[in-house]
């Protein structure tokens, strides 16, 4: 039979349905093989969706054979195209890579269970991507968040516990004032189908309740971003995370979020409230600059590697939706590229983390100084991602940074006040990057540390393949380039 | 009159939930909850919603109850002075309200027949369901087939919830410092208190067949597999809290309640295959049958089966783990 209409649905259900069956197995071994080859069966179906997007076709599925707005609609284009990417692609990259580190850290009998949960949180993630439907969103949020919690609360050190827990009440709040907002919504229009949304906001727009809804929509989704000042759940929960887990969802979960804000607030709101460009450039445009520059600097100062990189998420977090609030064409192009080179280079330098973690039990930059004498590969990869977190020129962070410092140009004396921003920041990238560098290429090791060898060979091989992705996409960014301006396209349709 | 009920219930309710809040005795805090969500199902009731409230009933009052009385027995009963600080907590929960509050002026009245929520959809929702489905409940019909790939998630989200249980204190987590074995919830039932015995045993077999009525009339009359689930674990729950955690281990065990947790899912998202493979698309029941009408009705039977066997293997793993635990 022909599965090519069914590729929106297959994208969802194959991880879903794997879940279950995994739970059943008892040999960790398999339960990772099962998992392993749900998350590559994900990223071909994301690829093969890819090619039909490129064809300039948005990929539609009626779930139940019911037709939009009266049953769910899947919706592909080119925006959950580029993330379907990244989030199938950080998933089958972590899982191939992460075996070891993930039987040390989290051991061998629970296996399969962490694996099922793995997989719901990887079902979740692709859910809410394909979704055109504002209460499926929610289910899925549901089933990533949950499952993600799992997978955070893996981690080998007690204090993954209180971190998880802090996580889980502020995703749960988060989820909940979606709901409520969507609710809202719901209760003035009639509809929970995205595109029918935005078409029935346009007469009940102009209601208080729609401007609550609109209001709601965005602050729990901002929470779950971890956008700043709502970020305080994140950095313990990627730091106290099992390694692997922290290369996944750094690359994945909040950017799903993100997502999901600017489908809702460009895709919905946008056209039907009255100066909703206002809200983008009077709050979130000031919350994206303090973002960036807290992150930043709590990046120089922070002691552990882990926390070092979080809140350098953060500064990144704020660079996307800097780009996103100059509403304009250009902005959302360079907001929509970040996303992916972001997470290419956040997911290689996890990735880097998860090989030093396989030989030191604490990841301080005082306890790891000197790695890189025995470590040399790991410690090479490890700064060969730090220049496209920079964003040096050749790597897949200049792309999007370039991109963001043209469109913030485009907006006159406010535009350069962002690229001084911008430029300050990626300075202090440099400070922290080069700190780490520097400690574990030249630092005296702690004590009489024993022999320490280098990483295994198969997380090695996928760090440096994430590492070759961030040059290959540095040198040649013509797909995320293509999906980014798709998505501008799109995007400009919704601009009142 | 109704209104007046209602707004009576929801007062209840607030005061109910302040009580909650300011408890600092956890048995305390958990019963008032169970209240909290008894008056919400009224509430429902009252605003013509059956389904939902039968399922806060359920899940919300019972074994939402039993579930946290049975993590009580991992923790102390009081909760520890100080720690938290609850102004800025409480002005942001005020400021919600507000929020809320300000909206709630523009939107339609409940009933209103000229809302959008009843103009739009709604009416095209009752008439496929009695043209194509031939069911009077169109809230099953709505959840089941318009709906069921959100129905499929949300049992998904009820596995996960398992997995999470088993995987952070099931039998092969880390065992960790151990607060010392509460009273009888978690241990070895209630042997001693005869009265509780007989008249709880003589409950259980009209539970049971209260949970397969509500399984298997949910196309006719408020219920569903979520509900029915939730039901028969409480059967099999409050034989546990009267006997041991052991003897309802016996009646399903475990190994036996994982695959249920598992299995239900599976049958659940099979039919989609199944219907996927028949040439329709995911969860278009109406390619099962040559008879388009019975195949919805098949495909809403088999899916709520599946519903109801995840729900409650979910609901009695979490019980086991969570008394297991408390015991050891």
């Amino acid at each position: 039979m022909n599965l090519e209409p069914h590729l929106p649905a297959l994208q969802v259900v194959v991880p879903l349905l794997t879940a279950p069956l995994v739970v059943l197995l008892r040999d960790a071994r398999l339960a990772w093989w099962a998992a392993l080859a749900a998350s590559a069966m994900n990223f071909a179906v994301a690829v093969a969706i890819t090619g039909q997007v490129l064809d300039g076709a948005v990929v539609r599925y009626d779930m139940g054979g019911w037709a939009a707005p009266l049953g769910i609609e899947l919706r592909v284009d080119a925006l959950s195209t580029i993330l379907l990417l990244v989030v199938s692609g950080a998933s089958t990259l972590a899982l191939l890579g992460g075996r070891a580190s993930l039987l040390e850290q989290v051991g061998e009998a629970r296996q399969p269970l962490f694996m099922a949960a793995w997989l719901l949180a990887l079902a979740g993630l692709v859910g809410i991507l394909v979704s055109g439907d504002a209460f499926n969103i929610f289910v899925f949020m549901e089933i990533s968040s949950l499952a993600t919690y799992i997978l955070v609360a893996g981690g080998p050190d007690r204090r993954a516990l209180p971190a998880t827990f802090k996580y889980l009440v502020a995703g749960t709040v988060g989820a909940t004032f979606y709901l409520i907002g969507v609710g809202m919504v719901f209760m003035m229009t009639g509809t929970l189908n995205i595109a029918d949304m935005e078409l029935r906001l346009a007469t009940v727009g102009d209601t208080n309740i729609v401007y609550v809804a609109a209001g709601f929509i965005t602050i729990g989704l901002a929470l779950k971003a971890a956008i700043f000042p709502l970020h305080a759940w994140m950095p313990n929960a990627y730091t106290w995370a099992p390694h692997v887990v922290t290369a996944f969802i750094a690359a994945c979960a909040t950017k799903v979020a993100l997502y999901v804000l600017l489908r809702m607030d460009f895709f919905v709101f946008q056209k039907n409230l009255v100066d909703h460009e206002l809200q983008f450039a009077f709050v979130l445009m000031p919350l994206a600059a303090m973002g960036i520059l807290f992150g930043s600097i709590a990046a120089v100062f922070e002691p552990n590697l882990k926390r070092i990189l979080a809140f350098s998420s953060l500064a990144q977090i704020g660079y996307i939706l800097l780009g996103a609030s100059l509403v304009t064409v250009a902005g959302f192009n360079a907001s929509v590229l970040h996303l992916f080179n972001h997470a290419l280079a956040k997911g290689a330098l996890f990735l880097a983390v998860v090989c030093l973690g396989l030989r030191y039990r604490h990841l301080d930059l005082a306890d790891l100084q000197g790695a890189g004498r025995h470590m040399p590969w790991t410690l090479t990869a490890f700064a060969l991602a730090g220049l496209s977190l920079i964003g040096v020129p050749g790597t897949a962070g200049f792309v999007s940074k370039w991109a963001l410092i043209i469109a913030a140009l485009e907006r006159g004396a406010l535009g350069v006040a962002l690229v001084v921003l911008i430029v300050v920041s990626s300075l202090l990238a440099v400070v922290y990057v080069a700190r780490i560098v520097e400690r574990l290429w030249f630092g005296e090791p702690p004590g009489e540390n024993p022999a320490v060898s280098e990483a295994p060979w198969p997380t090695l091989a996928v760090t440096w393949l994430a590492v070759g992705a961030n040059f290959w996409f540095g040198l040649n960014a013509s797909l995320p380039g293509e999906l980014a301006q798709r998505a501008g396209e799109a995007f400009l349709r919704h601009l009142p | 009159m109704t209104s007046l009920l209602t707004v009576f219930l929801l007062v209840l309710a607030l005061i109910t939930a302040l009580g909650v809040v300011r408890a600092r005795n956890l048995f305390a805090a958990v019963m008032l909850m169970g209240i909290f969500s008894l008056l919400m199902a009224a509430v429902f009731l009252l605003l013509d919603a059956p389904d939902v409230a039968l399922t806060e009933a359920a899940v919300g009052a019972g074994i939402s109850t039993v579930l946290l009385l049975s993590a009580m027995a991992l923790t102390a009963e009081e909760e520890l002075a100080g720690g938290i600080h609850p102004t800025p907590a409480l002005a942001v929960v005020l400021v919600t309200a507000a929020v809320i509050f300000y909206g709630m002026f523009e939107k339609p009245l409940v009933g209103d027949p000229e809302a959008p929520v009843n103009t739009h959809l709604a009416p095209q929702f009752f008439e496929l369901t009695r043209e194509q489905m031939e069911i009077p409940n169109v809230v099953t019909a709505v959840l089941a087939s318009f709906r069921g790939y959100d129905t499929l998630g949300e049992v998904i989200v009820v596995l996960t919830a398992a997995i999470g249980v088993l995987f952070l204190i099931g039998p092969d987590a880390p065992q960790g410092s151990r607060a010392p074995s509460g009273g009888n919830l978690a241990g070895g039932g209630l042997k001693h208190h005869q009265p509780l015995r007989i008249v709880g045993k003589i409950a259980i077999p009209f539970i049971l067949l209260f949970a397969f009525y509500v399984q298997y009339h949910g196309e006719y009359s408020p219920g569903g597999g979520f509900q029915a689930g939730a039901l028969l674990a409480a059967g099999i729950i409050l034989f546990g809290l009267l006997e041991g955690r052991e003897a309802a281990a016996a009646v399903i065990p475990t190994r036996v309640l994982k695959a249920m947790a598992a299995g239900g899912a599976l049958v659940f998202g099979g039919v989609g295959v199944v219907t996927l493979l028949m040439g329709g698309q995911f969860l278009e029941y109406r390619v099962l049958l040559d008879h388009p009408v019975s195949a919805q009705q098949l495909g809403i039977v088999v899916i709520e089966v599946g519903v109801g066997v995840t729900v409650s293997g979910v609901l009695l793993l979490i019980y086991h783990a969570f008394a297991a635990r408390g015991r050891g």
